[in-house]
């Protein structure tokens, strides 16, 4: 059981963490944030693993991870 | 009792560097100032402070910015070449505000010149060679005495001003072997440098930086300087004036070229001639008020520049005497020092 | 549940200036991740270098202070000499180390000085627009190679870590990767051993960083990543120097 937070303000979309998530898990935010972009989001997948392979490659560090 | 030493100007800069406290100098070979950094090679290690030879005056410049940063006492030398090559890091002292002193022990140019004596980076000192607007207050020993001691006020308003002060002497003074007198070396008072980077332990992380990205920000941060430029201006300029009073003639010059000048107008004096002399101690700032002062007399002078270049402090005497009396000027430079027969030739040619 | 990854504490909560997938802000969370676990935070001065990274220290929550362009190691070997009980690092790009400040370099390491590198290299001059950098790669186009970096004209792209390997004041050298989570792993593993080569007294040390700029190099932030991993690293191969 685990899960990812993601401080979507910070964002910028380079979308590093969607292609690296084995689980599929992170997808594309359709509503702007403050800096002009399409932030990503957690789908709330029971499957997370907590690997934090999207933290890890994070190049804004947005994204914590709890398990 | 005063101790009582023989030695060149040279090693006085860098006796009386260790005496105001420095203990930090790096530097890079040039002549004529490598008796100050053979000094430093030596003494810095026995008194626990640190010497490096640094692998160009780039590096030299930018280590002292390094331990000035650190709130150390700090310093390095070179001559004219050598310190074309530090006024960028000196830009960056400037402008982050660290305090630091730099001797440049002059010597012929442009170009590689020549290793003989010469006045000719009173601009670059004065003006600031380096880019953007700032200051660098200058000090001009003319002794060897003063070389030593001006170490002490030089520190002193470095630390005052977080503001790199120039030690501007020329080749002779560097080589000239003079008695001296020295002090304690017990280090006079120096402010607190909560500015410092010493470890964010127990306080805020502390930045040193001259960089302002922000709009406005550089604006602001150049306006503090500016007034900071301001009172220093005001409290800080420095002369010696010797025969002023009713003085017809008044020669200017500085450092080396105010020994031999003085010479002439003792000489002169005996002879009945009315001739005084304004040797300026601080270039920057210039000692403008004794010009506005004599220049308000009625009878007004004719003031002689005397300079080891073709013409620098020049410009800064005109700017004194605003119009308001006749200055003339006599100058050589290149390995040529005008010579007493010379100066007495202007003055009667006036 | 309990966090098992967070912002550390030695990165100041913020945003910062530099582009999308851009490598530079995994480096600095890395150095402030191994500055969190050795506990030196009060302890550590960094020396900012003049590139993308110029505003590091706006980024890092510890005492910071700038260099001119290419002498990061000339300011960080003063500061060392005169506090040798704080912890220094520099963080410099590829032009600002291995260009403009060569010299530096170079010097530095042959002291000795025991002093922290992290060195950025992604081939490529970021803040002025994308020219070419020492490390660029032949065939590379640039903003000043516009058709491609020739041999013949620019040189080989400098390897100034295996430079630096052959003089004997110099410690510790290990060129890792961001090009995926894995090899960010092991990257602040070398930066963590380059720190604590300095906590023991052990001498220059110095972690080059292969790092993406998606900008210059006209790719996307993945294919940025992919192209380190395809192409940059048959020029610049990875693993322990020395």
């Amino acid at each position: 059981m685990a899960k990812i937070i993601i401080n979507k303000d910070r964002c910028k979309g380079c979308l590093l963490c969607v292609s690296f998530c084995p689980k599929g898990s992170i997808k594309v935010d359709n509503n702007f944030n403050r800096q002009g972009v399409k932030p990503v989001k957690f789908d709330d997948n029971p499957e997370c693993l907590g690997c934090m392979m999207c933290a890890i490659i994070c190049p804004d560090c947005c994204i914590e991870v709890w398990k | 009792m005063p101790k009582k030493i023989l030695i060149s100007g040279n090693e006085a800069l860098a006796y009386g560097a260790i005496h105001a406290g420095c203990r930090f100098y790096a530097g890079y070979p040039i002549t004529p100032q490598n008796e100050l950094t053979a000094y430093m090679a030596k003494c810095m290690p026995e008194i626990g402070g640190i010497f490096i030879q640094a692998e160009s005056e780039l590096a030299a410049i930018n280590m002292v910015f390094g331990a000035a940063a650190t709130g150390a006492r700090t310093m390095t030398s070179s001559s004219s070449p050598g310190m074309s090559l530090k006024q960028e890091g000196i830009s960056y002292i400037a402008g982050a505000e660290l305090p630091a002193v730099i001797v440049n022990v002059m010597r012929g140019g442009p170009g590689l010149g020549n290793i003989a004596p010469a006045q000719s980076d009173y601009f670059q000192a004065t003006r600031s060679g380096g880019h953007g607007d700032y200051r660098c207050l200058v000090l001009a020993p003319s002794s060897v005495q003063e070389a030593y001691d001006f170490m002490q006020i030089a520190f002193g308003l470095a630390d005052k001003y977080r503001n790199p002060v120039i030690i501007l002497g020329d080749g002779m003074l560097g080589q000239m072997m003079e008695p001296i007198e020295v002090g304690s070396g017990k280090l006079k008072y120096s402010p607190p440098k909560d500015w410092a980077l010493t470890g964010c332990k127990n306080r805020k992380p502390n930045v040193v930086k001259s960089f302002f990205l922000k709009e406005g920000a550089l604006e602001e941060a150049n306006l503090k300087l500016q007034k900071k430029y301001k009172i220093i201006q005001n409290k800080e300029e420095r002369y010696e004036g010797d025969s002023l009073a009713g003085a017809e003639t008044i020669i200017v010059a500085y450092g080396t070229m105010a020994r031999i000048a003085k010479g002439v107008v003792h000489e002169l004096r005996k002879k009945g001639k009315k001739i005084g002399l304004i040797r300026p101690i601080t270039l920057w700032p210039f000692p403008r008020k004794v010009f506005q002062g004599i220049t308000a007399r009625k009878k007004r002078p004719v003031f002689l520049v005397i300079e080891m270049s073709y013409g620098q402090m020049l410009e800064d005497v005109k700017l004194s005497v605003e119009g308001r009396a006749r200055v003339e000027f006599l100058g050589r430079s290149g390995g040529g020092i005008p010579t007493e027969e010379e100066i007495i030739k202007k003055i009667k040619s006036l | 549940m309990e966090k098992i990854f967070g912002h550390p504490k030695s990165l100041v909560d913020t945003k910062t200036h530099y582009c999308a997938g851009c490598g530079h802000g995994i480096a600095h969370r890395l150095v402030a991740e191994v500055v969190d676990e050795l506990d030196i935070r009060e302890r550590v001065i960094a020396v900012a270098p003049v590139g993308c990274a110029v505003v590091a220290y706006d980024y890092w929550d510890f005492d910071c202070s700038e260099a001119a362009h290419g002498r990061a190691l000339a300011v960080a070997t003063a500061i060392k000499r005169v506090r040798p009980q704080n912890i220094v690092f520099t963080y410099q790009g590829d032009g600002d180390l291995a260009a403009i400040g060569t010299n530096e370099t170079i010097h530095a390491a042959n002291r000795g000085e025991n002093l922290t590198v992290v060195f950025i290299n992604n081939a490529i001059y970021g803040m002025t627009g994308g020219q070419m950098a020492p490390t660029t790669l032949l065939g590379q186009k640039t903003a000043t190679t516009p058709k491609g970096r020739e041999a013949s004209l620019q040189g080989f792209p400098l390897k100034i870590s295996e430079m630096l390997a052959i003089l004997p004041a110099v410690k510790y050298i290990e060129r890792v990767s961001l090009h995926s989570p894995q090899e960010v792993l092991k990257a602040k593993k070398a930066i963590k051993q380059a720190f604590v080569n300095q906590i023991d007294n052990v001498g220059f040390s110095l972690v080059e960083i292969l790092s993406p700029c998606p900008t210059y190099w006209g790719l996307s932030p993945r294919q940025a990543l992919d192209w380190i991993r395809d192409v940059m690293l048959k020029e610049f191969p990875l693993g322990r120097i020395k």
